[in-house]
């Protein structure tokens, strides 16, 4: 089923939570709503489900208007961030909630409520633990019997308020893997929302990025990662480094070395003047001993953390300025760093983001 | 059927010494033992003083029965009235937020506040023949001042706070998650009440329901301001045990009191039962009801 939301503003007291987004949900998509807490994707999810009424605006479920359909005529699935497992009913009466609460000639019978439960059960590889109550399972697997009590009532639509928020790390990702080949065995449309950017660019086929209301940009983890329409785009995706300096002409001067950038390094039009902010991730800085004319900029280390996948190195720029780079453990060896030395930092081509104010 | 949770503390950091253990343990028997077990033998001993069949006759005297059935009425109206007070003031001031919440908040335990000899002059003022609303119902028949009717407001003014009490907290802490939960699964709304909201402030419905239920029984003050002590007609337990007193009849006093004591220990054996009756116990559950009650 697709989704469409028009101009959907919705405002507690004289907080403005949603601020006139408009989105189209094509039928077996996977959307990532993704922004900080505060940005008002858990309010539009809930507009979606139901849960909230929006101000202005209409919801359309297949093209039909939902607003004025209830909550529970909707036909979506809804799983909380903290689960709402019933805790007084066992995992099978938990997932067998939404069959018993059928009207009674639609209601299936015992033995079918059953057969249904364990099948689901089963495919949230959690049979054998139809008997416990929530408060007996970890918290990966509560939050897999919320989704097979979500699955029970078949609906059209998934949405997930951070589902995997209150999980470690490990189980998260485990857990996120398992969501995306579910959604690629059942292809139900689905909607989640995180703050978390790993986990949106891993699962989503399209990720809205929401910032205070609004929406900043709505595309492929590849566009919005890649191809960010903006600096907050650019900046929530990931470390970046900010750098403070002046555009003219569409160069780019850092600090009071000047450093030189070609307009093809930034994101920033030719005939651009004034202040500007430079964003650079930190994987798109060399490290370089000698400088490189213009093209360089003196920096100190500060420290290294040679642990994980890439050697994470802390430098003061020489404008006073932290920067993280990360490089690779080849060329950490190669280059022999130490803290105190003084190196050289060079742009790659190409990522940079600039931001004029 | 959930495994049964150790609570015993395991960790040496939080175990206390056998010595602080056992004089805690001597303490709480002690204050047990010497404020609630020795007097309730007492009433019973002093109950049988003048030989069982004294006791049975002191029961079965019609004016005593009178003051039973007119104390097991009270309680039977007032108990239901005070839980459905209870739970429709714990819903709305746990789940919604309206203009006044905080004066029915405040309003709600006015009758814990004020003396119940009060809280009767109240409703004297109030319904008595001379005041207008009185004097109204008195003309069309109606009397509710020295009489049945005017016991049974006394007994519901005293008690209302008790359930709702009981239960504003636990609501609070249990959230409304896992009714939307419901909802969104296509419950409707009676159907979340009774599956999902009502098992899990059930605790604190039954404790509230214990807690009116003996101050239904054994409410003395408000009772007497409005009863007028009239013998076989408005005559509550506890006042009909206060005029035995005062007549210098202490075994029939006692045999009387010993009943009052008996249904109060029915009251806690009938929840007792209850609570084993819907769904066994569960850790989560009771740890919110202790945090609550704590």
């Amino acid at each position: 089923m697709s989704i469409e939301l028009r101009n959907i503003s919705k405002k507690f007291g004289d907080f403005v939570a949603v601020d006139n987004i408009s989105l189209h949900i094509e039928t077996g998509e996977l959307v990532a709503l993704l922004g900080l807490s505060g940005s008002g994707k858990t309010t539009l999810l809930r507009i979606i489900a139901g849960l909230e009424t929006p101000d202005t605006g209409e919801v359309l479920f297949h093209g039909e208007d939902a607003v004025d359909v209830s909550v529970r005529d909707r036909k979506v699935g809804f799983v909380f961030q903290h689960y709402a497992l019933f805790r007084h009913m066992t995992v099978f009466e938990n997932v067998a909630f939404g069959l018993r609460v059928l009207p009674r000639k639609a209601r299936p019978a015992e033995t079918e409520v059953a057969r249904r439960v364990h099948e689901l059960l089963k495919l949230v590889q959690l049979d054998f633990l139809a008997d416990r109550y929530p408060s007996q399972l970890s918290g990966g697997q509560r939050q897999r019997v919320a989704l097979a009590r979500t699955l029970a009532v078949e609906p059209k639509v998934l949405l997930l308020d951070e589902p995997f928020g209150a999980l470690d790390a490990k189980v998260r990702q485990e857990l996120r893997r398992w969501l995306r080949r579910l959604h690629d065995e059942i292809k139900i449309t689905s909607v989640f929302v995180t703050h978390d950017q790993e986990e949106a660019l891993e699962l989503a086929n399209r990720i809205v990025v929401m910032n205070n209301g609004h929406v900043e940009q709505i595309g492929s983890a590849e566009e919005v990662y890649h191809h960010p329409a903006n600096a907050f785009v650019y900046n929530f995706l990931g470390n970046v480094n900010l750098f403070h300096g002046r555009i003219e002409n569409g160069r780019v001067f850092l600090g009071d070395t000047a450093v030189e950038l070609e307009s093809t390094h930034a994101h920033a039009h030719p005939d651009e003047t004034g202040k500007a902010v430079l964003y650079v991730r930190p994987h798109l800085l060399e490290i370089v001993l000698q400088p490189n004319g213009k093209q360089t900029f003196p920096a100190t280390v500060k420290s290294i953390n040679p642990a994980g996948p890439q050697v994470k190195v802390e430098l003061v720029a020489e404008w006073g300025d932290m920067v993280q780079v990360e490089i690779s453990h080849d060329r950490y060896q190669a280059l022999h760093l130490e803290p105190g030395a003084n190196v050289f930092l060079r742009p790659k081509e190409q990522k940079l983001f600039v931001y004029q104010i | 059927m959930p495994e049964s949770v150790d609570y015993s503390p395991k960790n040496p950091a939080t175990e206390d010494p056998p010595i602080v253990r056992r004089a805690l343990i001597s303490i709480a028997l002690a204050f047990m033992g010497l404020f609630v077990f020795i007097p309730v033998i007492a009433v019973f001993v002093q109950a049988f003083s003048s030989g069982v069949g004294a006791y049975f006759a002191a029961i079965v005297d019609p004016e005593a029965r009178a003051a039973i059935r007119l104390t097991l009425m009270t309680a039977a109206i007032a108990v239901p009235l005070n839980v459905g007070f209870g739970i429709a003031a714990s819903w709305a001031i746990a789940r919604f937020d309206f203009p006044g919440k905080q004066t029915l908040l405040t309003l709600i335990d006015i009758p814990f506040s004020v003396s119940p000899v009060i809280s009767g002059m109240l409703f004297v003022l109030l319904l008595g023949v001379r005041a207008p609303i009185g004097g109204f119902l008195a003309a069309h028949g109606v009397r509710i001042i020295f009489a049945e009717p005017g016991i049974v407001l006394a007994t519901i003014f005293v008690t209302f706070p008790l359930a709702a009490r009981e239960l504003i907290p636990i609501m609070q802490a249990v959230g409304s998650e896992e009714e939307e939960a419901a909802i969104v699964l296509g419950a409707g709304g009676w159907q979340m009440f009774f599956r999902v909201t009502l098992p899990n402030v059930k605790w604190g419905l039954l404790y509230g329901m214990v807690l009116c239920n003996a101050r239904a029984m054994g409410e003395f003050g408000a009772v007497s301001v409005v009863s007028g002590h009239i013998r076989g007609h408005t005559n509550t337990m506890p006042l009909y045990i206060e005029i035995l007193y005062n007549d210098y009849q202490f075994a029939a006093a006692f045999a009387v009191s010993s009943l009052l004591t008996l249904l109060a220990i029915a009251t806690l054996i009938a929840k007792r039962f209850l609570e084993r009756r819907v769904v066994p116990a569960k850790p989560e559950q009771d740890e919110i009801t202790a945090k609550v009650a704590a």
